[in-house]
């Protein structure tokens, strides 16, 4: 039975948009409607807790080396992991966004994107060649580069081929992670290239760089001068800890906001060139196949984009009730300057919470409120970036693009939230 | 001793003068710390091939050549001339860009012949990059264009001859990053 003081609550509670979400900061000012709602949750669902937990009638586990998660997270791991025929390193894993938090994915989840599989590279052996048209080709050691003036940056990571799937005719039927996991974010630090570029003497007529790495694929991307110049950073730490393997160890180039493919892993050669080199990850590989049989190149920023990661597919709603939306938004064209969630469809939109950092090429958290009323509903989410930019509808997305192009696909996500609880991908 | 505002001038040098380093001078306050490369090092480690055919190396092949590097080194993946095996294929496909389920190969769809010798080379076969002589990457790279009719079947593919075959489909990329080559 509910209590006048409960009607007096949800009057209260000021709605951001239609079907029951609620301004961004209800659960800031109306702190205890929020607590109440999920309290009765977790009253109902766990057991009463024993008088002395186990763990408190003994000694507990002894110091380690090195951290791991708990035994009972070992679900959470990098899901659909797929390699081409006959393969097990050239193909990709992906992160398991829906049970992830915050902006920072632990490294040991960060997706997987690799050609020719993981190389094992002794540091010590590893060296960086720089040159082509420069004054003095030089030769950097790992140890060498080491003592370079570095900056730390968090920025995303994202592959073109991220959420890929969502060109096909049905929506996947996979969970969040599964169709949208080649994104992570990471805090990198590392060198500038334009340090070592300075060095080498790049000359002004070079308008182009080629970044190679030490891989079985010799993955190698053209990049040009002035990103090189810019913000391109050689990056040797990855989270506070040297890069993981999978992620490049020793050393790997990392271009905020472009495309996964180009952030060359191991790298071992950077040649300064007056025209782009066209390889096969340029041209035949990583181009946009568009309707009408052309194909655009050098399509290096990854768009606005975002996805609601709670409640997503792969999670399951546990009752009728308050919840708190969540989701990251990313741009490689700067930062999200606003979000907007709908729970109807996108008939009405609310304004999303930011939640702080808000930075340039990283992901952001947004958040908001959601009173969920028990029956089907379609959340969405669109994300607005600071050059403007504003994700379009898949179906706009489409007709301007058509089906084919296989890569940067950043188009409304709709995620239908059953009667049953059940969360699905839906073409809505 | 560096002080930290000595490595904040050292990067305001280097960012305000960009390139400068052309000039011959060494910019400021950085670390220094990359030896010189020699001739010899840098051959062996460049291995990439300009669009207009700058790197490629000696050495020479023709379709019947490369048929026979194909059907040992690359066939079990990429099936009979090209079609039909477990991965990427390379023949075919012309026209069907526009359509609802394009092909994608080396015929239809890549606009550089010369990047078919720098891939072959630095990456193939699969599970043995970097075994192939020069002249076997030259056949095979010829077989492909062979078979796509790109080329005919006793044309020779070398250094000369690779930059001046003009694939199908280079004139349907549309260069959202501007570059225009300096030579056609």
């Amino acid at each position: 039975m509910r209590s006048r003081r409960d009607d007096r609550r949800d009057n209260d509670a000021r709605a951001a948009a239609g079907n029951g979400l609620l301004d961004r900061r209800v659960f800031l000012k109306g702190g205890a409607a929020a607590a109440g709602a999920f309290m009765a949750f977790a009253s109902e669902s766990a057991a009463a807790p024993p008088e002395i937990p186990p763990g408190m009638t003994m000694s507990g586990a002894p110091l380690s080396p090195y951290g791991s998660p708990a035994s009972f997270e070992r679900e959470v791991t990098r899901t659909l992991i797929r390699s081409q025929p006959g393969t097990t390193g050239a193909g990709a894993s992906r992160t398991p966004l829906e049970v992830l938090e915050g902006i920072i994915t632990p490294s040991g989840l960060h997706f997987e994107r690799h050609h020719n599989g993981v190389p094992t590279i002794d540091p010590a052996q590893h060296q960086l060649l720089i040159h082509g048209m420069v004054a003095r080709p030089l030769i950097f050691t790992v140890a060498a580069l080491s003592r370079y003036p570095m900056e730390s940056r968090i920025h995303f990571l994202e592959c073109s081929g991220n959420s890929g799937a969502m060109f096909g005719a049905t929506p996947p039927a996979q969970t969040c992670g599964q169709t949208h996991g080649l994104v992570s974010c990471s805090e990198w630090t590392g060198v500038p290239l334009r340090l070592l570029l300075a060095e080498a003497g790049a000359d002004p007529k070079a308008d182009w760089i080629l970044a190679e790495g030490a891989d079985a694929a010799a993955m190698s991307r053209s990049v040009p001068m002035a990103k090189a110049m810019d913000d391109a950073l050689l990056a040797l730490y990855q989270n506070g800890e040297r890069l993981r393997p999978e992620n490049g160890y020793p050393v790997r180039l990392f271009l905020p906001g472009y495309e996964g493919n180009m952030s060359v892993k191991w790298l071992r050669r950077i040649k300064v060139t007056d025209t782009p080199t066209m390889t096969k990850d340029e041209t035949s590989k990583y181009s946009d196949l568009q309707a009408d049989g052309k194909s655009l190149m050098f399509t290096y920023p990854m768009e606005v984009k975002s996805v609601i990661t709670r409640p997503a597919p792969g999670l399951k709603m546990t009752g009728p009730g308050l919840y708190e939306v969540s989701g990251i938004a990313w741009s490689g064209r700067g930062k999200i300057r606003k979000v907007e969630v709908s729970a109807d469809g996108g008939q009405t939109w609310g304004e999303a919470a930011l939640s702080a950092p808000v930075l340039a090429y990283a992901l952001t958290r947004f958040r908001i409120p959601w009173k969920w009323n028990g029956a089907s509903a379609v959340l969405k989410s669109r994300a607005t970036d600071d050059a403007g930019g504003v994700q379009p509808t898949r179906d706009e997305f489409i007709a301007r693009h058509g089906s084919n192009p296989i890569y940067h696909y950043h188009a409304i996500q709709a995620w239908s939230v059953e009667a049953n609880g059940e969360v699905k991908n839906v073409y809505a | 001793m560096f002080t930290r505002r000595t490595l904040v001038l050292a990067g305001c040098v280097v960012s305000l003068t960009g390139c400068a380093g052309s000039t011959g001078s060494t910019p400021r306050e950085t670390p220094n710390l990359g030896r010189p490369a020699t001739q010899a090092e840098i051959a062996g480690w460049d291995v990439s091939i300009a669009p207009d055919g700058r790197g490629l190396p000696p050495g020479s092949g023709t379709p019947s050549q490369g048929a026979q590097v194909y059907t040992q080194k690359c066939q079990a993946c990429h099936g009979e001339k090209g079609v039909g095996g477990p991965n990427d294929r390379l023949a075919g496909g012309q026209g069907t860009l526009a359509s609802k389920t394009p092909v994608r190969t080396v015929g239809s769809y890549w606009p550089y012949a010369t990047t078919v010798f720098d891939y072959v080379r630095r990456a193939m076969p699969f599970a043995q990059p970097h075994s192939l002589s020069d002249s076997e990457v030259y056949a095979v790279t010829a077989y492909l264009l062979s078979l796509n009719g790109i080329i005919g079947e006793t044309d020779v593919m070398n250094a000369e001859t690779l930059p001046k075959v003009k694939m199908p489909n280079r004139d349907n990329f549309i260069l959202v990053h501007p570059w225009k080559p300096k030579t056609p």
